[in-house]
C-alpha cells in the first residue's frame, strides 16, 4: 500500500487503491436489488406490449378501419381473414369527442376557478376533495350514472350517454392537471399583468393561460389516452353495433366493448380481431403519451 | 361608479403622491405606522432602510398592488392628486394604468420581446401606431439598438439587465404618470445596474419615480429625496415599520437630524 506524501493530515497513511470491505460488498449487493427490482417492474409492461404486439400485428391492415366485423368464420374459411372494425374506431372517436366537449370546458373553467379566483378557500379546498374522490369513484359506476341519467330516459343506448360517463371520469384528471399547471405559473408574471393595469380576466385570458397551455394540453391528452381505452363506463351506455353508426343518439360500437365482446367468443377470427383492437388500442396510448411529452419538451 | 382619474391628472400639482397618516396592517398586524411624505414630480424618491421595515409595502400601496393580498387593509388616506386612491369610487384597474410599476425580479411575460412592450397598450385598446409605440418605449428604455432586429425573439430569452430594461420599456409603454421600482437592480450584475440608474435619470425627466432599493449608493447616486424607513418591535415581538426621516438625498446621507438615520447611513446597522 503506497500513500502519497503530500496527502492532508486527515487522510495521510490512507490509501488510494481499492480495497473490499464490508462497506462496498453491502454497497454492491444494494445496486445489484435495486436494479433487479427495476427490471422485475418492467416486466410486466414489457411482457404486455410484447404479447399484444405479437398477437395483434398479424390482422394489422388497412381494411380494419373501413371495414365492418365479419360473421364468425371456422378457421379454413376463404373469408377468414376478411373484415375489421371501422365502426369500433368511428364510436370511439365520437363517444371520446363527446366526452372531450363536455369535460374540457368544464375542466378548464373550474381549474381557473380554483387557481386564480379561490385559491385556499374553503369552497377550493371542498372541490379539491371533492374532485378526489370522484377520480377515486369505479369507472363502472360512472356507466350506471349516465345509464340512469340518458339511457333510462332515451329508452335507448347510445353515444351520448356513454361520452356522459367518459366525460364524469375525465373530469377530475383534468381539473387535477389544469389546476396544477395554473398554479405553476410564477406568481410574478400575475403581478406583472397587474401592475400594468390587467383586470383579472385579463391576466387570466392573456398572461396566465398562455403560460399554462402546453400542460394543460398534455393533461387532457392523457386524460383523453385514459379515457378512450375505458371499458366499463361504455359498456352498457354505448353498447355495441354491428354497423356504421354515425347517430349519436343511438347504440355505437367502441374498440374496448370490441374487445370485451370478441375476445370471449369461441370463434377464431373474432379472437384475431380482439387482439387486433387491443393493439390499436395501446397505440393510441402510446401515441398520445409520445404527443403529451413532446408538447411538454416543447415549451 | 368608476372615477376617470384621466380628468384629475390635468390639475397637475407639483406633489404627486401625498399620504396622511397612514397605517398598513396584514389582518391584525399593524405592519407599517404613521406614513406621512410627499413624493414631488419630475424626480426620484428612494426609499431605504433595514429588511421588514415596510418599505416595498408602502410602494406597493401607491398602486394598489396590495390589493391581491386578502389580508392587507390601511388606514389614512394616499392621495394621487389630491384624489384618495382608497376611496370606494376608485377603479384600482384604472389605478395600475398610470401607476407604473417595475419588480424586484425581472418577470417579461413569455412572449416576444414586441408583445411584451404591446400588452400593456393593448389592454388599452390602443388604437395607433403599435410598431412606433413599441420603438418609442424600447428607445425609452435606452435598448432599442440592442433589441431592434430580434423584436420577435423571447423576452425571457434576454439577459438579467435586458430583461429588466424590457420591464421599464413594457411600464413606459402604457405613458403612465409614476413609476414605482421595487429594488430594480437587486437581482442585476454591477454593470447593469449602472445602466439602469443612468436609465431613471432620464426618465425622471418624464415621469415621477420612487424606487425602493437596499443599495445605499444607490439611493445616494440617483435620488433626488430619500425616506428612511425603520422598524420598531412591539412588546408580542411584531415589527412595525415607520418613516424614521424624510428629506433631500443630500441631507439624509450628510447631515440627518436623527442618530438612527445617521447610524443607518453610515453603515453601523441594516
Amino acid at each position: 500500500m503506497t500513500s502519497p506524501e503530500s496527502s492532508p493530515a486527515l487522510s495521510k497513511g490512507r490509501s488510494l487503491t481499492r480495497t473490499v470491505s464490508s462497506k462496498t460488498i453491502f454497497s454492491n449487493v444494494m445496486t445489484g436489488l435495486v436494479v433487479t427490482c427495476a427490471i422485475l417492474a418492467l416486466i410486466p409492461l414489457v411482457a404486455l406490449l410484447y404479447y399484444v404486439i405479437t398477437k395483434g400485428i398479424v390482422r394489422i391492415s388497412p381494411q380494419l378501419f373501413t371495414q365492418l366485423p365479419p360473421p364468425p368464420f371456422p378457421r379454413d374459411h376463404p373469408q377468414f381473414n376478411s373484415g375489421g372494425f371501422g365502426n369500433a374506431v368511428v364510436g370511439t372517436f365520437m363517444t371520446v369527442g363527446i366526452a372531450s366537449l363536455i369535460s374540457i370546458p368544464f375542466g378548464i373553467l373550474a381549474s381557473i376557478y380554483l387557481s386564480e379566483f379561490a385559491r385556499d378557500t374553503k369552497l377550493a379546498n371542498a372541490i379539491n376533495f371533492l374532485t378526489n374522490v370522484l377520480s377515486g369513484v369505479p369507472s363502472i359506476v360512472m356507466g350506471v350514472f349516465a345509464y340512469g341519467l340518458i339511457v333510462v330516459k332515451t329508452r335507448s343506448y347510445s353515444a351520448v350517454a356513454a361520452g356522459v360517463a367518459i366525460a364524469v371520469l375525465m373530469l377530475p384528471t383534468i381539473v387535477r392537471t389544469s389546476t396544477e399547471a395554473l398554479e405553476s405559473v410564477p406568481n410574478n408574471l400575475r403581478q406583472a399583468s397587474v401592475g400594468l393595469g390587467a383586470s383579472s380576466y385579463q391576466t387570466v385570458l392573456r398572461v396566465i393561460l398562455p403560460a399554462a397551455i402546453p400542460a394543460i394540453i398534455t393533461g387532457i391528452i392523457l386524460a383523453i389516452a385514459r379515457a378512450a381505452g375505458e371499458t366499463a363506463p361504455v359498456l352498457f351506455t354505448a353498447l355495441f353495433n354491428n354497423f356504421w353508426n354515425w347517430d349519436p343518439w343511438r347504440p355505437t360500437a367502441t374498440l374496448a366493448v370490441l374487445v370485451y365482446n370478441y375476445a370471449i367468443t369461441p370463434f377464431a377470427n373474432w379472437q384475431e380481431l380482439a387482439w387486433a383492437a387491443a393493439l390499436v388500442l395501446v397505440t393510441m396510448v402510446l401515441v398520445a403519451n409520445i404527443l403529451a411529452r413532446w408538447i411538454v419538451r416543447r415549451r | 361608479m368608476t372615477t376617470n382619474l384621466q380628468t384629475s391628472t390635468k390639475t397637475n400639482t407639483d406633489v404627486v403622491f401625498r399620504t396622511e397618516n397612514v397605517n398598513i396592517y396584514y389582518g391584525d398586524f399593524k405592519a407599517v405606522r404613521d406614513v406621512n411624505i410627499e413624493v414631488p414630480r419630475h424626480a426620484i424618491t428612494a426609499f431605504i432602510g433595514p429588511s421588514g421595515c415596510g418599505k416595498s409595502t408602502v410602494l406597493r400601496c401607491f398602486n394598489r398592488l396590495n390589493d391581491l393580498i386578502k389580508s392587507f387593509h390601511l388606514d389614512g388616506k394616499i392621495l394621487y392628486h389630491g384624489q384618495d386612491l382608497y376611496a370606494s369610487d376608485i377603479d384600482a384597474v384604472e389605478v395600475r394604468r398610470q401607476i407604473g410599476m417595475v419588480f424586484q425580479q425581472p418577470n417579461p411575460f413569455p412572449k416576444t420581446i414586441y408583445d411584451n412592450i404591446a400588452f400593456g397598450p393593448r389592454l388599452l385598446g390602443y388604437k395607433g401606431d403599435m410598431d412606433e409605440l413599441v420603438e418609442n418605449s424600447l428607445r425609452g428604455a435606452a435598448m432599442w439598438d440592442d433589441v431592434k432586429d430580434k423584436l420577435k425573439a423571447l423576452g425571457t430569452d434576454l439577459s438579467g439587465g435586458q430583461q429588466q430594461r424590457l420591464c421599464i420599456a413594457r411600464a413606459i409603454a402604457v405613458q403612465p404618470e409614476v413609476l414605482l421600482m421595487d429594488e430594480p437592480c437587486a437581482a442585476l450584475d454591477p454593470i447593469s445596474t449602472l445602466k439602469i440608474e443612468d436609465l431613471m435619470q432620464e426618465l425622471k425627466e418624464k415621469y415621477t419615480l420612487v424606487i425602493v432599493t437596499h443599495n445605499m449608493q444607490q439611493a445616494s447616486r440617483a435620488s433626488d429625496f430619500t425616506a428612511f424607513f425603520n422598524v420598531q418591535a412591539n412588546e408580542k415581538g411584531q415589527r412595525t415599520g415607520y418613516i424614521e426621516e424624510h428629506d433631500r438625498t443630500e441631507v439624509i446621507f450628510q447631515s440627518p437630524k436623527q442618530k438612527a438615520t445617521q447610524e443607518y447611513v453610515s453603515g453601523r446597522f441594516g
